[in-house]
């Protein structure tokens, strides 16, 4: 599977990323429950401690910053929980991703469909 | 023995469920989406099927990556929905088919698909969402048996693989000793990706010839890699592995004949290639 051309801006969730990102893709599992996510607002960093994040992912929680998630191992489907603490919605993790405004993110999916 | 009436392919998104709470079906963002179902639901109206077999993937609501099964068989009387964090309406519980759940398991462990079976498990929209499109009316009408598929964490399934799943699956429905009528569901898909700087993938050429061949030659997406089916449908794109499973089922039995009922196919419902699908088992 390695050898294979790596595939622009698309990093596959492989044993490798499951590895390196545990820790923070438990901490946001953990959010499923609202009694966890309203620990989780009440005091970032005791929850990220209580979840042993790794200094790489504590930065990435604080800066919300969604390929330095992935960078850290972060999956799509837990971080997604992450965000929705925040409110935000996928074209919104789209055009941070993309350094697209939203309204552009939307664009370029509506011209998707042409 | 039991019949298998036909299958059902849809995308399962998690923001049509907000869509249903608040009433938006008709609205002009959701209406192309929505109304692709009004067809399949007059058909389902008429084959009326007791049970289905949904082919989802979890995504993170039962399954973490503590213990992460390839494949999974609900055995349970009753399945919750639950909080997944991201503010989406928790649906009521729905009810189990225990009967075809053990027909299914037995047979694929026969046929050496070692599964994991589940007598507690909660399902997420991917299972859900499904079934409140197709029946949006009161109580679920029919039973379920949910089929999970991994598309978490890679190694995932090969399309070939999971394509003889499903006619596994299939056979055992179709040698379940019973009266009532089955109907097979995929959910997931089409093209999207939602993770990294190719977030924002959608490839309409690739979705349509997909949905193309499950009517002409059903086996035509197990000559891709995993790796081909990333690249062509995005990382959430591989949901279409649910797809093939579905109408993997439908290639057993007397004969593999389907006619097509009705097809949607929608860009974009949130970041993703809507598709949709229903088709009958004619033999």
């Amino acid at each position: 599977m390695k050898s294979a051309a790596k595939i622009p801006g698309t990093t596959p969730f492989d044993g490798e990323q499951a590895k390196i990102g545990y820790a923070l893709n438990k901490m946001c599992f953990s959010f499923n429950s609202a009694e966890n996510r309203s620990a989780f607002r009440a005091d970032e960093e005791a929850y990220m401690r209580r979840y042993r994040l790794t200094a790489a992912q504590s930065a990435a929680i604080r800066s919300r910053n969604v390929l330095q998630l992935i960078a850290a191992g972060g999956n799509a489907y837990y971080l997604a929980k992450f965000a929705g603490i925040f409110g935000l919605d996928m074209q919104d993790i789209g055009a941070q991703q993309t350094g697209l405004s939203k309204e552009e993110f939307k664009a370029r999916l509506l011209a998707a469909g042409k | 023995m039991a019949k298998l009436a036909g299958c059902i392919g849809t995308s399962h998104i998690p923001a049509i469920g907000g869509a249903i709470h608040k009433g938006l079906q008709q609205e002009p963002y959701w209406k192309p989406f929505f109304d692709g179902y009004l067809p399949v639901r007059e058909w389902l109206g008429k084959v009326r099927p007791d049970v289905v077999v949904v082919f989802y993937n979890d995504h993170g609501l039962n399954f973490f990556l503590d213990k992460m099964p390839t494949f999974a068989v609900g055995a349970a009387a009753q399945y919750d929905n639950a909080d997944e964090g991201w503010g989406i309406p928790t649906l009521p519980p729905f009810k189990g088919c225990v009967d075809l759940s053990w027909q299914i398991i037995n047979t694929l462990v026969e046929q050496e698909f070692d599964v994991v079976t589940c007598q507690e498990m909660l399902v997420d929209h991917a299972c859900t969402l499904p079934l409140k499109l197709l029946w949006p009316e009161g109580a679920c009408p029919v039973t379920v048996v949910p089929v999970c598929i991994n598309t978490v964490q890679f190694p995932l399934p090969k399309a070939s693989r999971v394509y003889a799943l499903g006619k596994a699956v299939g056979a055992a429905i179709a040698a379940w000793d019973s009266s009532k009528t089955v109907a097979v569901i995929g959910s997931g898909g089409l093209s999207h990706q939602l993770d990294g700087e190719r977030a924002g993938h959608i490839n309409k050429a690739f979705d349509l010839q997909f949905m193309d061949s499950l009517l002409t030659n059903p086996e035509w997406a197990t000559q891709f890699s995993m790796h081909e089916l990333v690249e062509k449908a995005g990382t959430q794109g591989v949901e279409l592995l649910m797809w093939l499973a579905m109408r993997a089922a439908l290639t057993t039995g007397e004969g593999a004949a389907v006619r097509k009922v009705h097809s949607n196919y929608h860009i974009p419902i949130s970041n993703t290639a809507t598709g949709l699908l229903a088709l009958e088992k004619t033999d």
